[in-house]
């Protein structure tokens, strides 16, 4: 029920006195109600659940976050093989 | 049976085809945080920062579901307990609700509207799945404001929407009822059940019985409310919460970020899920909740009432309240005495524990609703642990 999946808008209209996006979710696409995210703009992704938009995903914190995992992944890669630090498990 | 069956396939709910599409084409911002690598990298990160054990609570279901999927409860160190929360909607829908919606349903100048989950929901002696089996007008919608086409479309029937949900789906369905009213629909109604995380965390903090020493706040919830609610849980029971989003890597951080506080005695509430959530949260949706809802005290399946834990429609809008329009008498039975819901949901038990699981209790003919639901901890152990289990 709370799930949300990242979807990209390709398009919006107006219906019913509601803002109506296109929204792409891999090879789908989806009508998405974009009242809760006025700043939208076609190209961006949002967050959607039961068919309304939540959050436009920040795609500047979802880079920087990636790329500290990233370098986490990198830096621990440089250290001694899995099985000589304690155990995980 | 075949029509039911057939029904059940008609109306598999877009949200599930969505996630059958997802699991073959790549998807920006979910794909990168399946990443091994990066998984097995947190784990090792987190297996040098413990030095003792800690009891960590996932309080949404969409999260326990990703732990067994992916296994990271094994991945974790041993030291690391992973128990599970109430944050399953359907599970925690009050009884005497499902049996309304079926009276409901069952009504011929009725039509139910109802999310996908809810349809094999056990009440007392049914579920919305066999009322349909017996005839009765029930529809599935991904969306709530299909309740209100449905409507529209047609006057002469009575549509009730089964309105359930956390925080993070009561702005949609508040948005629905303010539609409803706007276009001045007079043939529609909804059955609330609305609850809130907050309340809930502290009910679980407050209890005698409880062991847990951090939480992963929900991460769609806290997308809508944002995360100063929960400033208030952590000063007064010194307990570090972590606003975590859905995929392994996402969740494998947040227990990073908790242990770390507790390693060194700290007790913040930290946002892991930055990409989606922000500490004000959604003004917009928070707006359309307040028009609609107020807070109400709330009965929670398996639970009991919690106080000021629930959204009730407010004065505004009781003209589109279905405890109001209709008359409904209704005899409840009570919980089969071998479902151990009540204890799972509040974290002290695992499924696992029940001498029902996956015996007596299954998806096809549960006992309890924690193993019907996706986000149920019974279906998740029931998925993907069952046959470990066996052996």
């Amino acid at each position: 029920m709370c799930l949300a999946i990242p979807g990209r808008i390709v398009g919006s209209e107006e219906q019913n006195g509601l803002r109506i996006g296109r929204v792409q979710f891999g090879g789908i696409t989806q009508h998405v109600s974009l009242d809760f995210v006025p700043e939208v703009n076609v190209g961006d992704y949002v967050m959607v659940h039961v068919g309304f938009a939540i959050s436009r995903v920040d795609a500047a914190e979802a880079e920087r976050t990636y790329q500290l995992l990233e370098e986490m992944e990198a830096l621990q890669a440089e250290l001694p093989p899995a099985e000589e630090l304690p155990s995980a498990g | 049976m075949i029509s039911a069956i057939r029904f059940f396939t008609q109306f598999l709910s877009s949200a599930a085809t969505i996630s059958l599409q997802l699991g073959k084409s790549a998807m920006k911002y979910i794909d990168e945080y399946r990443d091994e690598r990066i998984a097995k990298a947190l784990a090792r990160e987190i297996a040098e920062c413990i030095t003792r054990p800690w009891v960590l609570m996932e309080i949404c279901g969409g999260q326990t579901h990703t732990i067994m999927r992916y296994g990271l409860d094994e991945l974790l160190p041993s030291q690391i307990e992973l128990v599970h929360g109430p944050g399953c909607p359907v599970c925690v829908t009050p009884l005497e609700t499902i049996d309304k919606a079926i009276a409901l349903a069952l009504r011929p100048d009725v039509t139910l509207v109802s999310y996908g989950d809810m349809l094999r929901v056990p009440g007392s002696n049914s579920d919305l799945f066999r009322a349909k089996a017996q005839g009765a007008d029930v529809r599935l919608a991904y969306s709530p404001l299909e309740a209100v086409k449905i409507a529209r479309a047609n006057p002469d029937r009575k549509i009730v929407f089964l309105a359930i949900g956390f925080e993070t789906t009561a702005p949609a369905n508040a948005m629905t009822a303010w539609q409803a009213k706007r276009e001045g629909l007079t043939n529609f109604s909804m059955l609330v059940s609305h609850v809130l995380v907050p309340p809930a965390i502290r009910a679980l903090l407050a209890s005698r019985e409880n062991r847990v020493q951090g939480f992963i706040a929900p991460g769609h919830v806290c997308t809508v409310m944002g995360y100063q609610e929960y400033e208030s849980l952590v000063r007064e029971f010194a307990v570090p919460i972590v606003v975590g989003g859905f995929e392994p890597v996402d969740i494998l951080e947040a227990v990073l970020m908790l242990v770390k506080q507790l390693e060194c005695g700290k007790a913040q509430v930290e946002n892991q899920y930055v990409r989606s959530v922000t500490y004000p949260g959604n003004q917009p949706a928070q707006e359309i909740m307040k028009k609609v809802f107020e807070i109400a005290d709330q009965k929670w399946r398996g639970i009991g009432v919690i106080p000021r834990s629930g959204l009730r429609l407010r004065a505004e809008y009781a003209t589109y309240d279905a405890n109001k329009n209709f008359d409904l008498e209704l005899i409840s039975a009570d919980e089969p005495a071998e479902c151990i819901s009540a204890q799972v949901l509040q974290g002290l038990r695992k499924p696992t524990d029940c001498p029902a699981f996956a015996i007596r209790c299954t998806p096809e003919n549960p006992l309890g609703a924690p193993m019907v639901s996706a986000e149920g901890a019974c279906a998740a152990y029931y998925h993907y642990r069952r046959h470990a289990v066996a052996s």
